[in-house]
């Protein structure tokens, strides 16, 4: 009796922890089946790309399509290139979407908007989105206004 | 002055000496471990007496932790604006870091503690030394199923203990100090990765269980056969696997979220 208690107390004690890694994988980091969603890569070039990340998310519409998934500068333009992978299932992008470098909360986390064109041909595995608008840095733009405002003085 | 310098050397020796017997310990204990059938009861055993009755501090420190971490986190963040980040804030501190090392703390000081003293008072009572006249291993029947219970209970803990504290988290600024619950979980989702977070904590642990029961059975294995040394062995277990666990944090920080 005293075995079985123990082993009682034992299995008790592993199905806790078995709990415990099911609640951390579904509800704290918010596993899903989507990780692994197939994807076509897609890249553009931005002035500047001030502060995005990789895994940083591709959205349209404030809605996640995909996740940054590589950064790097091109040496001949010197402009970052920035390659993203968007889910398969959004595969009716037209080839003159627009994409921006956004800033969530105007503080937070940067990411990338899509916005959809009017071409009829779609984005495709390789493709370049070529209407891009770069990061908003703020102290280019304090710079700028300092600048005006000296220059508008008489 | 010469006599100082030999002391000196001796103490080094001494250290490589007791470093090379804890090695030949840990390797004896991994090596005994094919045999299931006789071993596997002992195991169980040991894991109820290292894991199950651990659980209760484990628990509750988690559950305050997790509670402060939210009262503390949501007077910052609230004076942001951002209180609806604490979701976050409190699950990649208890995953990545408090989860694993308090939990590795704690078990150094119930678990660590005991087994250090268990095993020294069995070296001290002459137990062991019996135990080989009749032909039985001590280290496979009494540090084998010790160090791999301390192997697999100390991440269970340390997840029970991010779990729990997460919980007490929402029970703090959910229902308490009335942060949003939908953005506390959503923000909290979408902040924790499970490759990155969860999974590097879980290393974490696992290193942390590995090298606690280590050095607390190779304290109580190469205790000195008094009760001087018994009370100093199992001193020395916590304060060596507390600084163990607290320097080995700093290296595993570094390499998996540091720019090694």
């Amino acid at each position: 009796m005293r075995g079985r208690t123990l082993e009682l107390a034992v299995g008790g004690f592993m199905l806790i922890g078995l709990l415990a890694i099911i609640f951390l994988a579904l509800r704290v980091s918010g596993l899903s089946m989507n990780s692994s969603e197939e994807t076509y890569r897609v890249v553009a070039k931005f002035e500047n790309i001030g502060g995005l990340t990789v895994r940083a998310k591709v959205t349209m519409a404030g809605v996640t399509i995909g996740r940054v998934s590589n950064i790097y500068l091109d040496k001949e333009d010197f402009v970052g290139v920035v390659e993203m992978d968007i889910y398969k299932q959004f595969n009716n992008l037209s080839s003159d979407a627009s994409a921006a470098i956004l800033t969530a909360g105007g503080l937070g986390e940067k990411y990338i908007g899509l916005i959809q064109g009017a071409e009829l041909d779609n984005l495709t595995d390789g493709s370049e989105i070529y209407d891009t608008q770069s990061a908003l840095v703020l102290e280019d733009l304090i710079a700028k206004f300092l600048v005006g405002r000296v220059s508008d003085e008489p | 002055m010469i006599e100082r310098i030999a002391a000196l050397g001796r103490s080094g020796l001494d250290i490589l000496e007791a470093m090379g017997r804890s090695g030949m310990v840990l390797f004896h204990a991994l090596w005994a471990w094919p045999n299931v059938r006789t071993s596997f009861p002992l195991l169980v055993k040991q894991i109820y007496a290292v894991g199950v009755l651990s659980m209760v501090i484990i628990v509750v420190s988690g559950l305050f932790i997790g509670m402060v971490l939210a009262l503390q986190g949501y007077n910052i963040l609230n004076r942001y604006g951002s209180e609806q980040a604490l979701g976050q804030m409190v699950a990649l501190t208890l995953l990545r870091e408090l989860g694993p090392v308090v939990t590795a703390l704690l078990f150094a000081g119930r678990a660590g503690s005991a087994l250090t003293a268990e095993i020294g008072l069995m070296k001290t009572t002459e137990q062991l030394a019996s135990m080989e006249m009749i032909g039985v291993d001590p280290l496979r029947r009494i540090v084998s199923p010790r160090f791999w219970a301390g192997f697999i209970c100390m991440p269970t803990l340390a997840l029970i203990f991010s779990s729990v504290g997460v919980l007490g988290a929402y029970a703090v600024g959910v229902l308490w100090l009335g942060v949003d619950g939908g953005s506390f979980w959503s923000n909290m989702q979408g902040s924790v990765e499970w490759g990155e977070d969860v999974m590097n904590g879980f290393i974490k642990s696992v290193v942390f269980g590995v090298v606690v029961t280590w050095i607390a059975v190779f304290q109580g294995y190469d205790t000195v056969p008094t009760s001087e040394g018994i009370s100093r062995s199992t001193t020395r277990t916590v304060v060596y696997a507390s600084l163990a666990v607290l320097g080995l944090d700093f290296i595993l920080t570094a390499v998996m979220f540091g720019e090694l």
